[in-house]
């Protein structure tokens, strides 16, 4: 059984301060990087001969309007079937340069996670084979998932944003 | 009398023969066509007979769930769950409920877990019950399917007993169940368990050893792990193809473990093994309903969770508290805490995930559906390059790639 505390000084220890911001939401172990180091992190977990974190389980973003040069997150998580351990790496980026490189060189399956993500976030995978639209329209200019396209029509009143709580 | 010029017998209408022209045909299967089980479309490039490539148009039923999740109270989410995977309802919104309990650290009842679970594993019969009859159709065997489709009717008959739906279930709660097993209820399971082994045990004698069944399957869409793997497989289709991966084992949920069942694995991750891995899997959770029935605990079937479980209509109308809760639930009134939560749950198609990032609003503030479905249909065109285009319908009917899942 790998512990969460042993995974993280591995990666410390192999990436120095580029790695931080551990966190364990839930008991998972959760830490973020560079857009730089992320391609390396899932390279080094997945080759590990011991922990062999080797499945890409989910790939998506996260918009953060109001975070300055942090507005975007694209969150990873991995998990190893040998040790049933789960991981979650996060690497915030800035909407001026909302650039990231793909992982579809390590997993087969970054393709459509990497294309689902760019179409809600307009994310760009640098590398990325085919980076286009996936499940909206090719036409559509703008990217949907993004916090500045309210989900309701902006003239109605009865469905004030007090009511959600936003 | 004229001289008649007789020709000659052999001579060939044309005396040119044109040439050979070597092109691939491009195909649109798709997106409406009746083998395809759902609005999503393939452009395959044929020669002859054989694919050469596929690409695949998919979003024909995007309903932007992800996005409607940011505007709704926790408890409205279920709905948009159970239009996701619409063969297996129940597992979706259980699923939800629980990445809820896990996230608000509810402990729920034991009557209610086993109650889930019940409900689940009818769900995940029906799932695979749907995809292996309708592989037999693709295959030209429609006899099967009418006749397993009535052990359906059955389960959704027990559906609508326990929450009122058949096929949008919004089954429980935040907290548990919204009511109990009724006697009624009780009484379908028990019947449907008894009356279930005989028919799929005949439906297993008309397609497991046919023959002709078995030419058409067998060494039809390959997959082997290492591509399987690094596509994303989960669920029978990973099991499929060699690898023993199940979330109600590894990390066990809702009293999983209490229960005595095994998982079926394939070797070659073919149609025939992805077959045969759901076949038995259907035994299995026969087994797991057996169990869970049989052990039923007494007590509660809602955890004592007033902010999100809504209270008895009784006490609504005589008791103060329960009134507030009740205000305040429907009107969605409710403050999260702040976090973030991943929860799988072994779904029909494999591990669905919810991930889930509260700012301590009344709806979360991301909210993203793990879709088995999308994550491994993408491997489609590798897995029937090079095959007929009838096998690549078998391939993708076996796959059992549910529409409403894919696009969510």
């Amino acid at each position: 059984m790998l512990s969460n505390q042993e995974v993280a000084e591995e990666l410390l220890g192999k990436f120095g301060d580029q790695v931080f911001d551990f966190e364990e939401p839930y008991g998972l172990l959760t830490l973020s990087t560079t857009r730089e180091e992320i391609i390396p992190m899932l390279e080094f977990l997945n080759q590990h001969k011991t922990y062999q974190i080797s499945f890409l389980t989910d790939i998506t973003g996260v918009h953060y309007p109001d975070n300055k040069d942090k507005e975007f997150a694209v969150v990873y998580h991995l998990h190893s079937f040998i040790h049933n351990f789960r991981i979650r790496i996060k690497v915030f980026i800035s909407e001026a340069d909302i650039h990231i490189p793909t992982a579809t060189g390590l997993y087969a399956s970054a393709n459509w996670m990497e294309r689902e993500t760019y179409d809600f976030y307009g994310i760009l995978f640098d590398g990325h084979p085919n980076l286009v639209r996936i499940l909206n329209i090719e036409e559509m200019d703008y990217f949907p998932m993004r916090k500045e396209y309210a989900l309701e029509d902006a003239t109605r009143e009865d469905k004030i944003d007090a009511l959600f709580g936003r | 009398m004229a001289d008649i010029e007789l020709l000659p017998h052999n001579v060939p209408a044309q005396s040119e023969l044109p040439e050979l022209i070597e092109e691939l045909t491009t195909l649109n299967l798709g997106p409406t066509h009746p083998a395809t089980h759902g609005i999503f479309q393939n452009i395959l490039q044929m020669d002859g007979e054989k694919i050469v490539s596929g690409e695949q148009t998919i979003g024909y039923i995007h309903r932007a769930f992800e996005k409607i999740a940011e505007r709704r109270p926790f408890y409205q989410i279920t709905t948009l769950t159970d239009r996701m995977n619409y063969c297996s309802s129940p597992i979706n919104n259980f699923g939800w409920h629980m990445t809820m309990e896990k996230f608000l650290q509810i402990e729920v009842p034991k009557r209610a877990q086993y109650i889930r679970v019940i409900m689940m594993e009818l769900a995940r019969i029906s799932d695979h019950l749907i995809c292996n009859s309708i592989l037999g159709v693709d295959s030209g065997a429609f006899s099967g399917f009418l006749y397993v489709m009535q052990k359906r009717e059955d389960i959704y008959e027990i559906y609508e007993e326990v929450c009122g739906a058949r096929l949008t279930t919004n089954m429980g709660r935040i907290g548990g169940m919204e009511r109990d097993l009724s006697t009624t209820a009780l009484r379908k399971i028990r019947e449907f368990i008894k009356t279930f082994p005989p028919v799929l045990r005949e439906f297993e004698k008309l397609m497991s050893r046919n023959r002709i069944f078995m030419d058409r399957v067998i060494n039809v869409g390959p997959i082997s792990l290492e591509r399987a793997l690094s596509y994303g497989f989960t669920g029978p289709n990973l099991r499929a193809a060699g690898l023993d991966y199940d979330v109600r084992v590894m990390e066990p949920y809702s009293s999983y473990e209490d229960f005595d069942f095994s998982i079926p694995v394939g070797q070659s991750g073919d149609t025939f093994d992805r077959y045969n891995v759901r076949m038995e899997e259907m035994w299995q959770s026969l087994k797991i309903v057996e169990q869970a029935l049989e052990n039923l605990p007494e007590g509660p079937y809602y955890a004592d969770t007033p902010e999100y479980y809504l209270p008895p209509k009784k006490e609504v109308y005589s008791n103060m508290e329960a009134l507030i809760y009740h205000f305040k639930i429907v009107m969605g009134e409710i403050d999260a805490p702040i976090g973030e939560v991943y929860h799988a749950v072994e779904g029909g198609n494999g591990e669905l995930g919810f991930y889930l990032i509260s700012d301590g609003g009344r709806a979360p503030y991301r909210l993203h559906f793990r879709r088995p479905s999308f994550i491994y249909y993408q491997a489609y065109p590798e897995m029937c390059k090079g095959s007929t285009l009838s096998d690549a319908i078998l391939t993708m009917s076996s796959l059992n790639v549910i529409a409403g899942e894919l696009d969510a």
